[in-house]
Order: structure tokens, then C-alpha cells, then sequence
């Protein structure tokens, strides 16, 4: 392999390998927002994203929870203890969700 | 059941609340009302003779999936359960189970939990969903196994030994609140099933979530419930048998009882002592006193039902 060969490889290897990682993380900015379920509440209850950015809601109770938005647009199935849920907002809006089996449990989610 | 007791409970009818502990005796409209505490396996046999025939027997909340700390084997606590109401002398004729079968709504634990009543003597098994059932995505788990009864629908009516039951489902929530909910169409098939039966026919009216409001900011109640109790009122005697909160709790108003079970799996913290109605570790010799089941037998048949709870003791 030609020296220019070889440190194109090695940057395209350093490019992939960059973008697994930016991937594999759980949170930050670049892969949406993690909302918290713990203590039968949503937090944060009200936050606002980007068209086309990620939601993760990630279950913290003891108690399954389920996040479902109150329009029938998305419905998680039931979330143990350290089970998540993903959904890509693609229209802006404001968008309402709540537990199915705790009723009482409600967030916000604002799409601009 | 004593006569003397009987007597007792015709005279008196106390508004008593009744939690897990051992022999306190309260009158119920005519009834019984018994908490038997099975910690002494001898002293169980002499119990469970004196509740005489059973018409049926509650089991709730059994939890099929669950695996934490409050309880690690919800299976073991399930078939002792089984075995207790299998070790009846006279079988119920038929078994109710007030919901949250399952813990997660997975296929593979209703599988197991099917196949665990399969083991009960008494083959006649009625069932009502809870919102532990309910939470797959296409709430297809539960109907797919038990919703024929309902032809899909949650709610339906059937007669045994002349008492009219009436099976509710009040945990299908289609916008967020507080409560569970019953629904304009199913209050309205109540009200057309209930105006043929004549005021002296014993109800037993059974759903999940309690029907009447016991703790509302862990929404332990059902917020539609008042247009069914207006129906309900008119008659003899009402029975209504509810699960979801893990713990007994009762109420009596005129010729009404209300009554939640315990459930096989674990217990749940008293209204507002936690921070929600979640999973409730007890120290592991307690557990068993904490869990039970309930046997419901016609007194003075038919007009009046006598509930008797019954915990899984510490044997």
C-alpha cells in the first residue's frame, strides 16, 4: 500500500470508528434528548427539541411505566427497570404524553 | 362460621377497614368477614373449615414476570396460593382473578401464568385485565388469551347459584388523568344488563382498579365510578371486588361492600407513606402474611355473601 493509500485508510478508519462512538453514546446534544422516569414522574415534564431530533425516555422506578403519546402517534410497550424508548420527532408541534398505567404521570414534549 | 357470629354480623353492620393480621372479626351487611392468618399450618386447617362452602374465591395481582427485591420468586407465591385454594375442602365453584396476571404484558408470561392455573381444581376462571396487562403495544396479550368471555370487549355478565356477576374493565386509559375508567359504553351496557335483575338478586361486581376513591394522587380509584354505584344502589346486597393496590382495604355503604385483595406477589406501601405505589420490600418472614387471596361463600343463600381474606401465612 502507497504512503498516501495507507493514511487515507487510516483516516477513514478514524472517521468510522469516530462515528461508532458518536452512535454508541446514550446522550448528549448530537443524539437527542433523555428524558428520566423515576418516582412515578417524567423528568424533565416539559422539554423542547429540534424537527427531527430524538427523544430516550428511560424507565428508573422499580414500577413498569409506559410512554404514549395522548394523539396514538407512538405507544411504548411496557418499560422494566433500565428498559428505554426512542421516538424521532420529524413534524414540529406540541406533542403530549403520559403512562398508560399511571394516567397521572404527564410530560410535554415541544417540537420547534 | 359460627352461629354466633352470624348472628353477630346481622345486627351490627360496622364501616370497618381491614388490613393483613390475625382473626379480628367484622360484620359485613349481614355477612362475615374474617382475615385469617395462615402462620401456623394446624391452625389454618381449623380456619379454612369454618369458611365453609366457598362460591368463589379472589385471587389478584399475581404478577407473572416480576423478579426484584419485594419478591424474588412471584411463581412460589402463586402455586401456594394454587395449593391453598386446591386444599379447600369444598372447591369454589368458580375462581375470579382481579387482574395484573402478568407484570409486563409479554407473551411468555401469560404462557406461564395460563398454564399455572391450569393446576387449580376448579376449572371455571374469570378475569378482568390491569394496566399490567394492558401495556403492550397493540393490547393484543391479554385479549387474545381471555377476552373471548367479553367478545373482546373487557366487560360481560354471568349468573352462578343466583348471584349476577358483573365483570368491568376500568384500566384501558386512552388520555392521560388521574383515575381509571370505565366509559360511556360500558356504564351504559351496566345500566341495561343491571334493569332486568330484580333488587334481591346478590351482585358481584369485580374490576381491577378500586371503584371507589381510596388514595387519588397514586390514582387509586376509578373517576366514572359514581354513575355505576347510582345503579348499584337499589339493590340487597352488592359485593364489589377490586385488586391493584396490593393491600386490603374496605369499605361498607349501605347494602355495598367494597373490598380490595392482596395480591400472590408482593405487598404495595399504604396510601401516601411512599413516594408512589410501587414494589413494597418487607423483611422475608413477613412476606407471606402479607400476601393472600379471598373466599367468598353465601351465608344465608341467597341473599347475602360473607368474604373471608386468607394469607399465604409464613409456613
Amino acid at each position: 500500500m502507497t504512503k498516501s493509500r495507507r493514511s487515507l485508510l487510516g483516516a477513514v478508519v478514524m472517521a468510522a470508528l469516530w462515528l461508532v462512538c458518536a452512535g454508541a453514546s446514550a446522550a448528549g446534544p448530537a443524539q437527542g434528548d433523555r428524558v428520566l422516569i423515576k418516582d412515578f414522574m417524567f423528568s424533565p415534564m416539559a422539554l423542547t427539541t429540534k424537527v427531527g431530533g430524538e427523544v430516550t425516555w428511560v424507565n428508573q422506578d422499580d414500577e413498569p411505566h409506559t410512554v404514549v403519546s395522548d394523539t396514538g402517534l407512538f405507544r411504548s410497550g411496557a418499560l422494566d427497570t433500565g428498559n428505554s424508548y426512542t421516538f424521532k420527532f420529524d413534524k414540529p408541534g406540541t406533542y403530549h404524553v403520559f403512562c398508560s398505567m399511571h394516567p397521572q404521570m404527564t410530560a410535554t414534549i415541544v417540537v420547534e | 362460621m359460627t352461629d354466633d357470629q352470624t348472628l353477630r354480623g346481622r345486627r351490627n353492620a360496622l364501616k370497618c377497614m381491614a388490613y393483613g393480621g390475625a382473626g379480628t372479626l367484622f360484620a359485613l351487611s349481614g355477612g362475615l368477614l374474617t382475615p385469617v392468618d395462615l402462620a401456623v399450618a394446624a391452625d389454618a386447617k381449623a380456619d379454612i373449615s369454618r369458611l365453609g362452602k366457598p362460591l368463589f374465591v379472589q385471587i389478584s395481582d399475581t404478577h407473572i414476570g416480576f423478579a426484584k427485591d419485594a419478591n424474588p420468586d412471584v411463581n412460589g407465591t402463586l402455586t401456594r396460593a394454587i395449593d391453598l385454594v386446591n386444599g379447600m375442602e369444598e372447591q369454589p365453584a368458580l375462581v375470579i382473578h382481579t387482574g395484573d396476571i402478568t407484570h409486563l404484558s409479554k407473551a411468555e408470561e401469560f404462557d406461564l401464568a395460563q398454564q399455572m392455573f391450569s393446576k387449580l381444581r376448579t376449572t371455571e376462571l374469570h378475569t378482568t385485565p390491569g394496566e399490567h396487562d394492558t401495556a403492550d403495544p397493540t393490547v393484543t396479550e391479554y385479549f387474545s388469551r381471555f377476552g373471548k368471555a367479553s367478545q373482546n370487549r373487557g366487560y360481560y355478565s354471568f349468573d352462578h347459584a343466583g348471584v349476577h356477576f358483573v365483570c368491568l374493565i376500568n384500566v384501558l386509559q386512552f388520555k392521560a388523568g388521574g383515575l381509571g375508567t370505565l366509559g360511556a359504553e360500558q356504564l351504559a351496557w351496566v345500566m341495561a344488563d343491571l334493569q332486568a335483575r330484580s333488587s334481591s338478586t346478590p351482585i358481584v361486581v369485580f374490576a381491577h382498579m378500586p371503584l371507589w376513591t381510596i388514595y387519588e394522587p397514586w390514582g387509586w380509584g376509578t373517576g366514572d365510578a359514581s354513575q355505576l354505584l347510582d345503579q348499584l344502589r337499589r339493590f340487597g346486597s352488592v359485593t364489589v371486588l377490586n385488586g391493584h393496590i396490593h393491600q386490603i382495604v374496605q369499605k361498607v355503604e349501605g347494602n355495598m361492600t367494597f373490598h380490595t385483595a392482596r395480591s400472590t406477589a408482593y405487598p404495595q406501601p399504604v396510601a401516601g407513606t411512599a413516594a408512589g405505589p410501587g414494589p413494597l420490600k418487607v423483611p422475608a418472614e413477613q412476606l407471606a402474611s402479607r400476601l393472600g387471596i379471598s373466599s367468598v361463600s353465601v351465608v344465608r343463600h341467597p341473599r347475602s355473601l360473607a368474604l373471608n381474606d386468607v394469607t399465604l401465612g409464613s409456613v
